[in-house]
Order: structure tokens, then sequence, then C-alpha cells
């Protein structure tokens, strides 16, 4: 099989059938889907997928063109090299952030986060009502000082007037 | 107080113990900061907080779907709370209509991930690991009785949710991960 990898990405107005009709095209030209997510956001579709296989981007962007058809989602097709796994040893950890809605609070309580080093791997906001969410999950490097992080981020929740909260990322082991 | 004792004085605890005519208050809403914010110590006979406690049970009764209100959820910032599981499905142990005053857990084991929802955070719900084995010690508003009991399943985890309210902590502050939180599907 090659090793030719595609990230592709299809966002737009939600409606039934967008995997499956997504889905389809990629099958047809052979391709594994290896990684995806999808969500809606307030009826957005969004999905990003890795697919694998022995085609070229150009086939796959043709083999999804009716999905675009209608002009309510776009989609797009990019080859992408495989990432290397990143450096173990560090610790895994929660993030959440609440509070009023006010802009700038992403911007400020994941700038600690890169100001210590730490890496977020997934991310989510919900605005609902007044009340404005992130929960982050994040790696901190090994040796890293987390009460030092945990008090900047703290700090940097607090001038916003957010409430922080930083917890390890548990898992069993079975 | 044993703990089958402070079970048994629990589960036969109701609000008419406290003498006073419970009034429905309204339930405030994050980012309201009382709900972030660890709430105060309370005597337990003091007037006005076992005015609260009939005011918590009486607000919780007329709430559909409510197992639990903490003070913090009527804006007052101090560590009372009232629990009823008893119509819940997922109960095992159980209770009755209770209020616990300064209420903190003594031992958790065996934790569990389930889904929760909160009357102070409507639009969301979240997965949630919590201890199902649980034993608490708090005071019953009133007599000031300090009382410590165990439970399990559902009693177990509303009860770490309220104790958590008091402690000034949403079920967000607690959600598995980026993927743990829901948009609410039904409201009650």
């Amino acid at each position: 099989m090659s090793t030719d990898l595609y990230a592709v990405t299809v966002l737009g107005h939600d409606r039934p059938g967008i995997i499956a009709a997504t889905t389809a095209g990629l099958a047809e030209l052979g391709l594994n889907i290896e990684d995806s997510t999808m969500t809606l956001l307030r009826g957005h579709f969004a999905m990003m997928l890795l697919c694998r296989g022995g085609s070229d981007a150009a086939a796959i962007e043709r083999a999804l063109a009716p999905l675009a058809a209608d002009g309510d989602l776009d989609v797009a097709v990019r080859p992408v090299t495989d990432a290397p796994a990143p450096a173990a040893g560090g610790s895994a950890w929660v993030l959440t952030v609440h509070g009023g809605d006010r802009s700038g609070i992403v911007s400020a309580v994941v700038a600690e986060v890169a100001a210590a080093g730490g890496n977020i791997t997934d991310l989510t906001t919900r605005l609902a009502g007044d009340l404005y969410l992130l929960v982050a999950e994040l790696d901190l490097p090994a040796g890293s000082d987390v009460s030092a992080v945990e008090g900047a981020i703290r700090a940097s929740a607090e001038r916003l007037g957010v409430t922080a909260t930083l917890r390890p990322a548990e898992a069993d082991e079975l | 107080m044993t703990s089958e004792q402070g079970s048994a004085r629990v589960a036969g605890w109701s609000e008419t113990e406290l003498g006073v005519d419970g009034r429905v208050l309204d339930v405030v809403r994050a980012p309201d900061g009382v709900l972030s914010a660890r709430g105060a110590d309370v005597d337990p006979t003091a007037a006005d907080v076992v005015q609260l406690a009939a005011d918590l049970v009486a607000t919780m009764r007329v709430s559909p779907g409510c197992v639990g209100l903490a003070a913090n959820q009527v804006g007052v910032g101090v560590r009372v709370f009232c629990v009823d599981v008893t119509e819940h499905p997922k109960t095992r142990t159980r209770h009755g209509t209770f209020v616990l005053c300064n209420a903190e857990v003594v031992e958790s084991s065996r934790n569990e991930k389930a889904r929760e929802g909160c009357m102070s955070v409507p639009d969301l719900t979240g997965d949630v690991k919590r201890a199902s084995r649980l034993t608490v010690r708090g005071q019953l508003p009133g007599t000031g009785e300090t009382v410590s009991f165990a439970t399990d399943a559902f009693e177990a985890r509303a009860l770490q949710h309220e104790i958590d309210h008091t402690d000034g902590f949403l079920f967000l502050d607690r959600v598995a991960g980026a993927h743990a939180i829901y948009p609410r599907q039904t409201y009650l």
C-alpha cells in the first residue's frame, strides 16, 4: 500500500449524510481512514480526517466534489507527512476554565501553557448563555514545576475574572 | 455516633425538624461568581442557617429532576446543601431528604464515570469520574449534630457534586477531558 497520507477537511452547514458521502468517496478510491474527528458547532458540520492510500490529492478532490456541489460545504484535501510521535516522559493534564464571556480568555490562558513548554493536545470551548467554558488536555514537559504552571494559569484566569482548574488526566491501568 | 447510627439518623431526618416553612428561591447560573468561590463554614444551629436549609429543600422540591441543591446555587456562599435521590433509578442506598452543613468526604473508593448535569449549568452536561463508595461527615441543621455515614452509587455521586458546590467547584471543573462536555439534549 502507498504511504501517501492526506488530510481531508469538510466544513459547512449540517445535513444528514455528509459522513456517508465523504467516506463512500474515499472508499471508492481504496483509501483507508486512519484518524478522524467530527463535531457540530452550532449546526455547522466540521470534520477532519487523515486517510492513506494509493491515490493523489486531485483524484480525492474529484471524488468528493459532489459534496460541495450545492455550495454549502467546503471540502479541502492536502497531502501531509507522518509527524513524529511526541516525546515521552511528560505528564498529561486536564485544564478547565469557565466564567463570564469576554474576548481573550483562550489566548491568555493557553499563553501560560505555551510559556511552560506545554503542548495542548485537545481543546473544546463552549459558549452557553453568558457562560464561557474551555476544557483542554495538555502535556507538560518532564520536570515541569506543575504548581508554578497552575499558579500562572490561575493568575491569568483571575485577571480575566474567570476560574481555572488544572487536574491530572487520569488513566486507569487495567 | 457510629456510621450505622449516623446513617439511621440521616435516613430518619426530615425538613419538618427545622420547624420553619421553606421558601422557593431563584437558582443562580454560571458564570455567577458565587458558584466559583468556596462557601463559608456555618453554625448549623443559627436561625438563618435553619431557614436556608428549609429553603433549599423547598426549592429542590419544586425543581423538576433536581436531586440536590447547594447554598451557592441560590446565591448564598455558605457550606450547606440538600440531597434527595429517592426517586432516581440509579439510586441504590438512599437516605431520603436531608441537609448537611460543613460536609466533607471522609473516605471514597471505586471510581466510576457518568454524565452529570446541573441546574446552574443548564446548557451543558459532562462525563465526570466520581467515587461510587463514599463516607461523608457533616452537621445537621437545627440540632447541629455531627453525623458520619456511608452511601454508594447515585447518592454518593450527588453528595460529591453538592460538596464540590460548597467548595466552589462545578462539574465542569471535574470533566474527564476536552471531549467530555456535551450540549444538553433534554431539559427537564
